[in-house]
């Protein structure tokens, strides 16, 4: 075993040649005999931090390395303030996964994400996993940190929307990903289950209150080069989730993740005192008995030691979350596909990019943006959906002047591979 | 059967969310950005590179902010090219009459009252005049900017010739190096007419903007390289190109245009502005001289200021100056636009030179000294009047 782990990490034509096994094999993997595909898990008694390896993945023979993936693609027309740019078409990003059981208790997973075309190239994921106990789980390297349930969850194929939620990807800065060790485990008991998970990685940095966003921007702190290679400040971000999930009831989720920011010292030279940014998320998820209505929620908050003397375009309170309802209304073998589903959905979604008041007048500062968003989709399973979004979207500024308004018609199609 | 009626009320519910399904632009009236008529298709492109520059470009300490600054971006002033907030208020202290500022040592004229994180922003020096100003609009500054020097002396009367109780008299001031004069321009002295800001202390549009980087962002220029922080020569953290395009852009910015023009309170209020004389320094119409941009050349336009300082009384006195600006004289602001300033302060009304009048109604009743006569003539007012008179201001 351990020769072969060796043999496909530095291996590059290995790990081709089975990408190429995955490809001739998209059309014909029923008929094959040798190369498995595992289908994504529906249970119900799965939680969002399980989503990582809740995933179709495809498996030659006995080889201990599965890989797998999804794309999406889109085309977007929108209008703002009877402004348009026209209508464009995106490769919003194509994922790959491999996984490999380097042992009965050792597991290895890693997400590569193509970003817009080329524009942004990420290992989203790339840790071993160590299981003691299954309370006690040890994990390493560039680990998903556990803030809200879309940063872990967030696969295109498992949503109805085009757009991912403003609140987990701007005002959260999903995907958020650092090198960091930490512990999860997760225990079931009757109709329960109850998890943790938590960290101690690299993190944040001055780019969150430094930014042309001209707001408090957490994935701002994405834009460092080196947050793979070293922390920036020498003080650790911590993340912690717990969830609880009971069967037919739904999924809950209470999350942390915070550090010290600044560049407080260097050489040894005392900078500036130490600021912190804090986040608390709360997330949850149920699908209601009878109507099978799918109900996914989750709300941030935000706070940032903000220097006094700094512009208050960078907020020290925010909050956002976002709301999405999915009614399946027609679910059997439809076009040929066994067990294809049409639904209908609705996204509701909001962000205070700044809580805070005017030092100079009292008055409430606004910038923040509202969007509703229905949407019909048609999966053909459900690793599979096609969808037809329609965006409508108030978004005010700084200073709560009339917001503009944006509506945009969105069309696109996700799946795993 | 239960399914289709649901998928019915689900689709004729979106139906309904769709109804207005794409946002239409706000009529040209309701706002205040956007281009001249007539620029040629280099110019358009000229403003669209301005426009970036004004609207979307934010410092930040990576890219020169700083490290001491009022505002970190030009749109924070002036949201929407309207006037501003008190939150970007400037605060100017030190001078008290025209031999000059002799503060300039403490960080005078102007206050930068916040700092890039790891530095302190100033402090007023205790005991000193100052005073606050609000950011004005920016529409329609090219029409301000080509009206001619002999038309502003033609209307100015120092010695109120002709016994109106309005004097109106131009700010001389000392042009920087990189000044370029305009067509026809006269001078004093070895001084020029300045026309902009509130005590017209600046010349044209490349002072204002040079100065702005430099004085209210902390941006260093070719053309003002000082820092404010370590007031040495520093690096041009912005390029003249980018300084030009902006220039361009507050040049050719439309000039705001007036709204319910035929309604008969509005009408009624602009006979009861005149009849209060009210027009002797909001002068209604001006026209442009000679400009370098063709469009701007030779127009007649509605800005209702004559942009000559004037004697505003000891409630408006706030004991500090520019230029050769008595500390109770102000330049008079134009009232284009006045009606939309809303749209731009967040919803509420902040006027005069530092926000401290909260409606129209306010401002007039803050007016003092040469314009003394005008206010009781509004004070006099019967109420109706009075709010078809605000109903013209807030037309315009």
């Amino acid at each position: 075993m351990t020769i072969f782990t060796f043999n496909l990490y530095k291996s590059k034509p290995l790990l081709l040649f089975l990408m190429f096994l995955q490809t001739i094999n998209l059309s014909s993997q029923n008929d094959s005999v040798r190369v498995k595909r595992s289908s994504l898990d529906t249970s119900k008694m799965l939680l969002n931090m399980d989503a990582v390896y809740n995933r179709p993945f495809l498996q030659y023979g006995k080889i201990p390395v599965a890989l797998g993936g999804y794309a999406e693609v889109s085309s977007n027309y929108s209008v703002t303030d009877g402004i348009t740019n026209g209508l464009s078409f995106q490769m919003q990003r194509l994922t790959l996964f491999v996984s490999s059981s380097i042992h009965r208790k050792i597991k290895f997973l890693t997400e590569i994400e193509f970003e817009g075309g080329t524009k942004q190239i990420n290992i989203e994921f790339a840790a071993i996993d160590f299981q003691f106990h299954h309370l006690l789980n040890f994990r390493g390297g560039i680990v998903m940190n556990p803030i809200g349930a879309f940063n872990q969850n967030h696969d295109g194929p498992r949503w109805e929307f085009v757009d991912r939620p403003i609140s987990a990807t701007q005002l959260l800065p999903a995907t958020f990903s650092n090198v960091g060790f930490g512990f999860f485990g997760k225990t079931y008991k009757a109709n329960i289950v109850w998890a943790y998970e938590v960290y101690l990685t690299n993190g944040l940095n001055d780019n969150i209150i430094s930014n042309t966003e001209n707001k408090t921007f957490l994935p701002a702190a994405k834009l460092d080069p080196n947050r793979f290679e070293e922390s920036y400040n020498g003080a650790p971000m911590s993340s912690a989730k717990t969830s609880l999930r009971v069967k037919n009831i739904g999924e809950l989720g209470i999350s942390y993740l915070g550090g010290v920011y600044n560049k407080f010292q260097t050489d040894g030279l005392v900078l500036d005192k130490k600021r912190r940014a804090d986040v608390f998320a709360v997330d949850f998820n149920t699908t209601l008995p009878f109507m099978n209505t799918n109900i996914t929620a989750e709300m941030t908050w935000l706070f940032v030691d903000v220097p006094d003397t700094y512009t208050q375009h960078y907020g020290e309170k925010q909050f956002g979350g976002f709301m999405d309802i999915v009614q399946p209304l027609v679910r059997k073998k439809m076009f040929g596909f066994e067990r294809a589903s049409f639904n209908a959905a609705l996204r509701i979604e909001y962000v205070d990019w700044n809580r805070d008041r005017f030092i100079e007048t009292g008055g409430k500062i606004a910038e923040e943006v509202f969007a509703i968003v229905p949407a019909l989709s048609f999966r053909t399973s459900a690793q599979t959906v096609i969808r037809l979004n329609y965006r409508y979207q108030w978004q005010k500024d700084f200073l709560g002047n009339p917001a503009s308004k944006t509506a945009a018609i969105q069309f696109g199609l996700s799946t795993y591979f | 059967m239960k399914k289709r009626v649901l998928v019915f009320f689900v689709l004729l519910g979106m139906l309904g969310a769709c109804k207005k399904i794409m946002p239409k632009a706000p009529d040209e009236d309701q706002i205040l950005d956007g281009p001249i008529e007539g620029l040629n298709t280099e110019e358009t492109r000229l403003f669209l590179d301005g426009d970036i520059a004004f609207n979307d470009e934010v410092f930040t300490p990576q890219t020169g902010l700083g490290p001491l600054f009022v505002s970190n971006s030009c749109a924070s002033c002036h949201a929407g090219d309207g006037k501003g907030h008190p939150f970007s208020t400037l605060t100017r202290f030190g001078q008290t009459d025209e031999s000059g500022n002799p503060y300039l040592h403490l960080g005078a004229p102007q206050l930068q009252n916040r700092a890039i994180p790891g530095y302190l922003p100033e402090t007023l020096p205790p005991g000193l005049a100052f005073s606050k100003f609000l950011p004005p609009a920016n529409t329609g500054l090219g029409y301000l900017d080509a009206v001619s020097d002999a038309d502003l002396l033609a209307l100015s009367d120092p010695d109120d010739l002709n016994g109106d109780g309005i004097s109106g008299v131009p700010n001389w001031i000392t042009l920087p190096s990189y000044c370029e004069l305009r067509p026809g321009a006269i001078s004093n002295a070895g001084k020029y007419i300045g026309r902009f800001g509130k005590k017209a202390s600046t010349y044209d549009l490349l002072q204002q903007s040079a100065k702005a980087y430099n004085q209210d962002m902390g941006i260093t220029s070719l053309y003002e390289p000082v820092d404010t922080y370590s007031k040495v020569e520093m690096d041009p953290e912005v390029s003249n190109a980018s300084i030009q395009a902006l220039v361009f852009y507050l040049k050719t910015l439309k000039a705001p245009i007036q709204r319910t023009t035929s309604d008969t309170k509005v009408l009624a209020g602009k006979q009861l502005f005149m009849a209060s004389k009210c027009n002797a320094c909001h002068v209604e119409k001006l026209k442009t001289g000679e400009s370098p941009i063709s469009v701007l050349s030779g127009k007649t336009f509605y800005p209702y200021t004559d942009l000559l300082l004037h004697d505003m009384g000891p409630g408006l006195d706030d004991n500090y100056t520019e230029g050769s600006a008595k500390t109770f004289e102000w330049r008079t602001p134009a009232l284009w636009g006045l009606g939309l300033s809303k749209n731009s302060q967040g919803g509420a009304y902040f006027l005069l030179h530092d926000g401290r009048a909260h409606s129209i109604e306010e401002a007039i009743l803050m007016h003092g000294g040469e314009a003394e006569q005008s206010k009781i003539a509004f004070q006099n007012l019967l109420e109706n009047d009075k709010q078809n008179l605000i109903l013209f201001l807030e037309s315009l």
